[in-house]
């Protein structure tokens, strides 16, 4: 009666999804950061704040805070680890890489490559939670993008038509 | 007896644990039935056509106007204004009779507990006008203090807006009491109150509610979505100004200045949801045939064991009033520290369908403190295996997320 299956369900519910939601890796503010962005998900009221800390055109720190789902906590936790120490195109490449794995356009065998990512590869068979999925990876996104001289911007979350 | 059978998607779909029901109640086949029975006899556009298919189509909209009424309490048919449904009822009242009413100084009262589509047309009446928004604050399970809202009453107030039965807490506030201290304190006000949630699932008689306006939804009460109605005070419906111009509403058109169609057609302009009036007066017929006291009393049978159920799971909080009699068949809550949605995802895999997140209510959950919750709610056709469903999903989803 339903799509949704047991195998899909722990596909989502990976044990790293889980761990770090009980235990949210870079949950921290970071001083003296050259970028920051508030995101929202006006949807589901989740909320995400982002420091970005820059070395020339490399991410050498990214913390974040807030409220949210498992899904969005542990993908804004595994975010911070994988980007750390990337360039800013390296950092937006492999959005476009998460996007696709999250999105279900990835081709069969990609996800291996993703990493510590690949546990948000599941959330492709949830079409309604890949905007808890990304909330954290547009917010970056808005970051590196922004101007030097930006440090707050408000982010008014993943387009509405994402996943839908 | 099950009412399953009678709903075709909860027929078709064993299994299916509907609890989100505040939402949108499903469709009995009664209703169903008679909007396809009105467009294969009897359509054609209303008021317009001088033959007697339009005709036919005329008296099916009059006729479903004064089954709703009815149902309704209302003894005026031609007070019963059509709209899409709550928001756009409310919209028209705000606007329509807000704008010319509503000053610099003036103040709007409301609760703390309302819909966005009985706060935001408020809030931004007031930005336009230089009005104050005044918010009465709850108690802490989800109450209307009288003395509380009593305070807040002046006569600068212009509005008292409040909702009969909470979406988001289920809370059933003494509508006759508020209007009461409204007319005795604010003798300039406009008394509305927003029945989208209480229409659907107690005996309402709005004429005996000594409110000016009265609006509900016709898809949370078995009936099609894009089909609800505004009742209004019939002296104050005449001397306000349209909502919305066009066909229908007009009595004269000159090149400079137009009048004004009678009531209720002055306020929908444009051609009617016929078929969605015939849909929302045979989901009257199926109401009553049941009768709302029944309703009433089978959702508190549910109610009851929910919360009973859930309150002895551990760390489950339960938002709203303790006392069932304060209750309709909403239940509020949150599981330890598991985010709403996530706790949805699980039911769902149970075939448990409820609510997650702020519940258009985002000032509520302000003062909750919390981003979201979960909410499952009944209707007549909830059973207690659905409630039984729902508290193995919340104990499986603790498992899962492994909180004690």
């Amino acid at each position: 009666m339903t799509a949704l299956t047991m195998a899909n369900l722990e596909a989502l519910y990976q044990e790293v999804i889980l761990d770090h939601n009980r235990k949210p890796r870079n949950f921290r503010e970071i001083e003296n950061a050259d970028r920051r962005i508030e995101g929202r998900n006006p949807l589901c009221g989740d909320e995400i704040t982002l420091w970005v800390k820059l070395d020339g055109d490399r991410v050498s720190d990214v913390g974040f805070k807030g409220t949210g789902c498992a899904v969005s906590k542990s993908s804004a936790s595994l975010m911070t680890a994988a980007v750390k120490g990337k360039t800013i195109a390296e950092a937006l490449a492999l959005f476009e890489r998460f996007h696709e794995m999250i999105t279900g356009k990835m081709p069969e065998g990609e996800r291996e490559k993703m990493g510590s990512l690949a546990a948000l590869g599941g959330v492709s068979r949830f079409p309604i939670r890949v905007k808890c999925a990304s909330l954290s990876w547009h917010a970056l996104k808005s970051a590196l993008e922004q101007g030097p001289a930006e440090i707050t911007t408000d982010f008014e979350g993943p387009p509405q038509t994402e996943g839908a | 007896m099950s009412r399953r059978a009678d709903f075709p998607l909860l027929a078709n779909t064993p299994g299916l644990h509907y609890l989100d029901s505040a939402a949108t109640s499903q469709k009995p086949r009664v209703v169903l039935d008679a909007i396809r029975d009105y467009y294969e006899r009897d359509n054609a556009n209303p008021h317009r056509g001088a033959y007697d298919l339009s005709a036919r189509a005329t008296q099916r909209y009059a006729d479903a106007r004064a089954r709703i009424a009815r149902f309704a309490g209302v003894a005026d048919p031609d007070t019963l204004i059509f709209t899409r449904g709550t928001t756009e009822a409310l919209n028209l009242v705000a606007t329509a009779w807000g704008r010319e009413h509503v000053g610099r100084g003036d103040e709007i009262v409301l609760t703390g507990m309302e819909h966005h589509a009985n706060f935001v047309p408020w809030q931004q009446l007031a930005l336009a006008a230089g009005a104050r928004l005044r918010i009465c604050e709850l108690t802490g399970d989800g109450r209307i203090d009288l003395d509380r809202f009593a305070s807040l009453l002046s006569a600068k107030t212009k509005v008292v807006a409040f909702n009969h039965v909470s979406n988001a807490l289920g809370t059933i506030n003494p509508v006759r009491e508020i209007a009461a201290l409204a007319r005795q304190r604010s003798p300039e006000a406009i008394v509305v109150c927003d029945g989208a949630q209480s229409v659907p699932h107690l005996p309402v008689r709005v004429d005996d509610l000594d409110v000016d306006f009265y609006a509900f939804s016709g898809h949370k009460m078995c009936g099609p979505m894009g089909v609800g109605a505004v009742v209004g005070r019939r002296a104050l419906l005449e001397k306000m100004p349209p909502y919305q111009m066009g066909g229908d509403m007009i009595e004269f058109v000159g090149d400079d200045r137009s009048t004004w169609n009678v009531l209720p057609h002055k306020f929908e302009a444009g051609t009617p949801n016929v078929a969605g009036a015939v849909g929302l007066a045979a989901a009257c017929d199926y109401l009553d045939g049941v009768g709302m006291d029944a309703v009433r009393a089978h959702e508190l049978e549910l109610l009851q064991p929910m919360i009973a159920k859930l309150s002895a799971v551990e760390g489950v909080r339960i938002f709203g009033p303790r006392d069932l009699a304060l209750r309709s068949g909403v239940v509020s809550f949150n599981v330890a520290d598991i985010h709403p949605h996530d706790l949805s995802t699980v039911l769902d895999h149970d075939g448990v369908c409820i609510r997650a997140g702020h519940h258009c209510a985002q000032p509520l959950m302000r003062r909750l403190n919390v981003p979201a919750t979960a909410r499952a709610s009944v209707y007549l056709y909830s059973e207690a295996a659905d409630v039984d469903a729902l508290v193995a999903g919340v104990r499986r989803a603790k498992e899962m997320f492994a909180v004690s």
